[in-house]
């Protein structure tokens, strides 16, 4: 894709991308620690996290990891997954754009699947950190009533399924959009990728026509 | 237990068969609140074959003491002062685990084997599997489990699961000195109680009843209640079953459903990439 005389771009800073891959391997252990908890064909998972007590006591430690790595970085992200009108062409064709017969000339940074992306996983992992801490024995749980932690217990299964299935989507469409992952690990783009996915931040940071 | 590792019917977290060669007798348990006196015999007798010694707490006025069910208190006698139509009553249960035959503290467990059903009836919680997450407490529809917060471990009555393996009933029984608790196959408390019923009504408690809830299959520890119309009175439920949310969370259905979800998406972006291949940048935008 990018060749030795085709300037680079800057997509992502060191400091994203750092803390983008620590969220990365928190989800990992917090999703098949989850798992494991989740369903019995699963708790197998436990062996590789140090056997079932020691894994059921570490999750929620790493889940507060999550939402202090994660709070920051939605909040930086903030600004550029402002929802535009633009972004309402790009739902409507979200089925093309999959298959490839409809691409939006006006894409900002970022378009309208990772903004939607985006604010789904905002509020799902506001509801898991809040519904965590609900459910923490031995710490927090006691507070709470019983059909507080039940309700709690259901809508963080519920959470973790809407958040395993969205990251699941984002990591395939990483995978899909041929340069998404080097922009994550590199942190550069080429300015062919930039003009031809995101034509209105190429704008933005190069003050040419994409 | 693992002599009685032949008789486990239900395990947590398990797919699992329970082994069927040898049969065993429903027992239960029948608790014949007309009877007791409230002199607490059962629990310190629950204490002492179960070697637990809870902390001395601080009496705050009541007659129930400790003031809970704890890790080291596995059966507590509750006290309650109730204006019923007939009067100002003083209203004694023994609390403690009831044995459900669908127990909700068994369907919410993740951990395999933590929790299991015998064939006689008797949950038992099997700690050294137990991981500490309390799903237990949250599944109970009684409010029975207690989490130790020194060893993250949920302690319950075993309905001195060891005892009646070897053909004794459970200490609280042996110990009660007014013949309230008995023990012996569920059909035949449930015969026993028939009779207390019937000698209740001739006393005027016409409304007394046995409290044996169909919402949670039925229990392996029954009661009679004088004021049988007003199981809450004695801090009992009215219609106890595993709350509707717990069902859901726990059901083996929807999480099933869950997971073959998860491995679809998986499925859909395979399918896709073989369909559609990856999105590149094309040629012509040089």
């Amino acid at each position: 894709m990018a060749t030795a005389n085709e300037p680079l771009i800057e997509r992502h800073t060191v400091k994203e991308r750092v803390v983008h891959w620590a969220i990365a391997i928190v989800f990992l252990f917090l999703f098949l620690s989850g798992l494991a908890l989740f369903h019995p064909v699963f708790f197998w998972i436990s062996a590789l996290f140090g056997g079932g007590e020691f894994m059921r006591w570490l999750h929620p430690l790493v889940g507060v990891l999550l939402a202090i790595l994660f709070a920051p970085y939605a909040a930086g992200l903030v600004r550029d997954n402002r929802w535009l009108p633009a972004d309402q062409a790009w739902r409507a064709h979200m089925w093309a754009y999959m298959k490839k017969q409809y691409h939006p000339t006006d894409t900002g940074k970022y378009n309208a699947g990772q903004k939607l992306m985006y604010w789904s996983m905002v509020p799902i992992i506001a509801v898991l950190a809040v519904t965590g801490i609900v459910m923490w024995q031995p710490w927090f749980a006691p507070i709470f009533p019983a059909t507080g932690r039940r309700l709690a217990g259901l809508l963080h299964a519920v959470g973790a399924f809407i958040m395993f299935v969205g990251i699941g989507i984002h990591v395939y469409a990483a995978y899909w959009t041929r340069g998404s992952i080097r922009a994550m690990v590199r942190g550069t783009v080429s300015s062919r990728w930039a003009r031809f996915h995101h034509p209105g931040w190429y704008r933005q940071v190069t003050g040419k026509e994409p | 237990m693992a002599l009685q590792s032949l008789d486990i019917r239900n395990r947590s977290a398990s797919t699992f068969e329970g082994p069927s060669a040898r049969q065993a007798l429903e027992v239960a348990k029948l608790i014949d609140v007309s009877r007791c006196i409230g002199c607490k015999a059962c629990q310190s007798a629950c204490m002492e074959w179960n070697d637990l010694r809870g902390a001395v707490g601080v009496n705050d006025g009541l007659y129930t003491n400790p003031a809970d069910l704890d890790d080291q208190t596995w059966t507590l006698m509750r006290f309650y002062e109730e204006n019923l139509p007939t009067g100002l009553q003083w209203l004694i249960l023994k609390d403690g685990c009831l044995h459900c035959a669908e127990p909700g503290c068994l369907k919410s467990c993740p951990s395999p084997g933590a929790i299991v059903q015998y064939a006689n009836g008797i949950v038992d919680f099997h700690e050294e599997s137990c991981i500490g997450c309390g799903y237990c407490i949250s599944g109970c529809p009684f409010n029975i489990p207690r989490l130790r917060k020194e060893d993250s471990k949920v302690y319950k009555c075993t309905l001195c699961s060891d005892r009646v393996s070897v053909g004794l009933e459970p200490a609280c029984v042996k110990t009660c000195p007014t013949g309230a608790i008995h023990f012996g196959s569920k059909a035949d408390m449930l015969f026993q109680a028939q009779g207390r019923l019937a000698d209740l009504a001739d006393r005027g408690f016409k409304n007394a009843a046995v409290y044996d809830p169909k919402g949670v299959g039925g229990t392996h520890v029954v009661y009679v209640l004088p004021h049988g119309d007003h199981p809450e009175k004695y801090g009992l439920p009215r219609r106890p079953s595993v709350s509707p949310l717990v069902a859901l969370w726990r059901s083996g259905f929807a999480r099933t459903a869950g997971v073959v979800t998860m491995v679809g998406v998986a499925v859909a972006g395979i399918l896709h990439y073989m369909r559609h291949g990856p999105l590149e940048v094309p040629e012509e935008k040089e």
